[in-house]
């Protein structure tokens, strides 16, 4: 998919200025964090429960190429091939090479986040197979053109009217007249057409929420069951994922599953867990004849043993963007890439570098809210400030901002000089202001008064004051 | 004077980091929190030898010249029983960030680990270390309060002001709708993302015009200045103060911004 991260600033103002999106957000802040408080509040052990999902995450973390070797091995004993792929274009490869070989001309989809981040559609469709999503958002915004702005909830950015107009412009053989004003009707309607193409389809691809080193088995969570016919209705089932969803065993993902649908959705379980261990078995009334994982680095390894490798953790619950005033201002499609939000900000970064996504993690206020939502305490301010040590370090800060910094830096290291200087600017300043005591529009500070007046200052500083009043006995 | 005041013969010697915004903007706000502190039974220092705790330029990805500040700020409070500062994202600099600016240098993190255990945002010291469950000011009006991110989140400042706020006399309070949610202020984010931080701010201004408060609070004067600039453009009638301010009951002062 094509990358706009670098237009971030750009991309929000139009987003700021779409009516249809602005409405459409409003309803992220409500749902979700309602949701999420509630299930939190019913579960006195959340905290603890958190607390041991990042002690399994960072125990495989450290030993993930044990537990990838176990896990392969367990794969291949229940029939099933595991293929690395070490970027984008080589996993999309080894896909083809797959789905030629099975002569596949359709591929149903169960949601796969892996497959945006590869852009898989775009390229099936080069290559002559149809991709159908099977996901109801993802289908929804397939027929759009467009790419999920949530990661779980990839069509949030559309409105009903918008997915009825899509509807009625594309299933042209169904009753015009049918009625389609309930979301209920919707998801009828999408799940009749979808239903047709599951057992049409020639290979079925999911993502997986985890890896089980134990089992060999992958994991996928959804609400809709889609997922569910997708891998068990083609006659293939190719898993798409990356290497950090490896956990050690059934208990662990057990575990983590517990923070996973309350963070996200306020669930206490999604409707559906669904674990694939291979192909299917000659007792096996249904199931794929093959099973296939392609298991994507894409820069992940890269991450481990540095400061981002907490990132790693991630469970792409979307709570972070649930939670975050940036994103429900400006939408996840203004990110310009695959994962948007807090989680974004960090992880687009360390997958396509920092030149191309640098503006990321600088347009985070540090709310902290991401952080203290997050089920994986992954200290996401903290690592979007490692992003933006690293663009000081290189320099790809505008040079304007990295000067003016610099001036300030060398003032606030030498308290004498800065206190005259100071103690000449703020009284000026505040006769400036005048006697509204405030600027309505003030140069160099047009970024700030653009949208609000600027209080002025009272005169002297607190400094010069204290010393007056003490006689100069400050210390 | 407020019996609740815990005296010693021998009060601790606090001293007061102002934070460059009240120095420069506000210093009324440094006036407020010296009183709130001495009737807390305090020993009132300001070194002088204070410019700013290096948040511009930690966030902005410069470690060095935040580490040169962070050195200068802790040779010069060190010394001190306790660090106050009459700002809840300062102090979470001074007390949170210091230890990771100075992680892994051993000539440096007893030190620092020593210094930020003394550092306190105002009102949570008032509270919790100095044990004040009431000040002794009045001031009429209804007045409704913002919990600022860096101290709510990073330093769990939430009950502390509203139990000093109930105890003044003639002052109603009303609850901010989503009190928590960002201000949309974040540094220099206000400046780099002009239009997403009014987006921002907008929201805000709009819970507060409808919180039917004639007075808003919190306790950063970054988040105040940035409600205040909101709240002027838009017309909204609402005085804008910092919490120090109410509770040492020194409102006579223009409000920030000014009168509407
Ligand atoms: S960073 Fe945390 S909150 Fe955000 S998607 Fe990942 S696990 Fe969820």
């Amino acid at each position: 998919m094509q990358i706009t991260s670098q237009t971030f600033k750009a991309n929000s103002v139009k987003a700021l200025a779409d009516v249809d999106l602005q409405r459409a957000l409003g309803n992220v802040e409500r749902g979700f964090i309602d949701k999420r408080q509630k299930a939190v509040d019913a579960l006195p052990e959340f905290d603890a429960l958190r607390d041991n999902a990042v002690a399994i995450k960072n125990h495989t973390l450290k030993h993930l190429d044990l537990y990838i070797e176990a896990y392969v091995a367990k794969v291949q004993a229940s029939g099933g091939i595991v293929h690395f792929a070490e970027d984008a274009d080589h996993a999309n490869q080894i896909f083809l090479d797959i789905a030629r070989r099975r002569k596949a001309k359709t591929v149903t989809k169960g949601k796969t986040m892996i497959s945006e981040e590869i852009g898989l559609n775009a390229f099936l469709e080069k290559n002559g197979i149809v991709p159908i999503e099977t996901d109801l958002g993802e289908y929804i915004i397939q027929l759009r053109g467009e790419h999920p702005s949530h990661i779980i909830a990839p069509a949030v950015h559309v409105n009903r009217d918008q997915v009825e107009a899509d509807f009625r412009r594309v299933h042209v053989d169904l009753d015009p007249m049918r009625s389609l004003v309930e979301p209920e009707m919707l998801l009828g309607e999408a799940r009749q057409i979808l239903r047709q193409k599951y057992g049409e389809a020639d290979i079925g691809v999911t993502g997986a929420n985890f890896l089980i080193a134990e089992t060999g088995s992958s994991v996928i969570v959804t609400n809709e069951g889609n997922g569910d016919l997708t891998q068990l209705l083609g006659k293939c089932h190719v898993v798409l994922a990356s290497i950090e969803k490896l956990v050690p065993t059934l208990e662990d993902m057990a575990q983590i599953l517990r923070v996973l649908a309350r963070s996200a959705t306020g669930q206490d379980m999604s409707v559906y867990t669904t674990l694939s261990t291979g192909p299917k078995r000659p007792e096996d009334p249904d199931g794929p004849e093959e099973y296939h994982v392609i298991l994507l680095d894409n820069g992940r390894s890269n991450m481990l043993g540095t400061e981002f490798e907490d990132m790693l953790r991630c469970i792409r619950c979307g709570a972070c963007m649930n939670h975050c005033p940036v994103y429900h201002a400006v939408g996840g499609h203004s990110y310009g890439w695959v994962y948007p939000g807090p989680m974004g900000a960090v992880l687009t970064p360390s997958l396509i570098g920092v030149e191309k996504a640098g503006h990321l993690p600088n347009a985070s206020t540090f709310c902290g809210r991401c952080e203290s939502v997050c089920p994986m305490r992954i200290p996401l301010p903290k690592m979007m400030r490692h992003w933006r040590e690293k663009e000081f370090e290189s320099h790809l800060q505008p040079t304007t901002q990295r000067a003016g910094l610099g001036v300030w830096a060398f003032f606030a290291r030498h308290p004498k000089l800065y206190r005259a200087a100071v103690s000449i600017a703020m009284p000026l300043l505040k006769r400036a202001g005048g006697s509204k005591r405030r600027f309505t529009s003030l140069p160099l500070a047009g970024g700030w008064t653009k949208w609000r007046d600027l209080p002025a200052p009272e005169g002297k500083t607190f400094m010069q004051q204290y010393a007056a009043r003490t006689n100069g006995a400050g210390r | 004077m407020n019996e609740n005041a815990v005296r010693h013969d021998n009060p601790p010697r606090v001293a007061l980091f102002v934070t460059c915004l009240v120095d420069l903007f506000r210093p009324s706000v440094g006036f407020a929190a010296i009183k709130l502190l001495e009737e807390a039974g305090c020993a009132v220092s300001v070194p002088t030898a204070q410019t700013c705790c290096g948040q511009p330029t930690y966030n902005s990805g410069d470690r060095a010249d935040t580490r040169a500040i962070a050195e200068q700020v802790i040779a010069a409070f060190e010394d001190f029983d306790h660090v106050v500062a009459p700002s809840g994202s300062c102090a979470a600099m001074l007390k949170k960030h210091y230890p990771e600016l100075f992680a892994g240098d051993p000539a440096w993190e007893d030190r620092v680990a020593a210094f930020s255990g003394k550092v306190h945002e105002l009102v949570s010291f008032l509270t919790d270390v100095r044990g004040m469950t009431a000040v002794a000011a009045a001031v009429s009006g209804t007045a409704t309060y913002h919990d600022s991110c860096s101290g709510l989140r990073e330093l769990g400042v939430k009950r502390q002001p509203r139990l000093l706020l109930e105890s003044v006399e003639g002052l109603e309070l009303a609850e901010l709708k989503d009190a928590e949610v960002c201000c949309g202020f974040g540094g220099t984010f206000c400046v780099k993302y002009p239009d997403i931080s009014n987006a921002i701010v907008t929201k805000k201004a709009r819970n507060v015009g409808m919180s039917g408060a004639d007075m808003l609070l919190a306790g950063d004067l970054g988040c105040l200045m940035n409600m205040d600039g909101k709240l002027k453009r838009e017309g909204i009638a609402v005085e804008v103060r910092h919490v120090a301010e109410v509770l040492a009951g020194m409102t006579d002062t223009p409000p920030i911004g000014g009168r509407l």
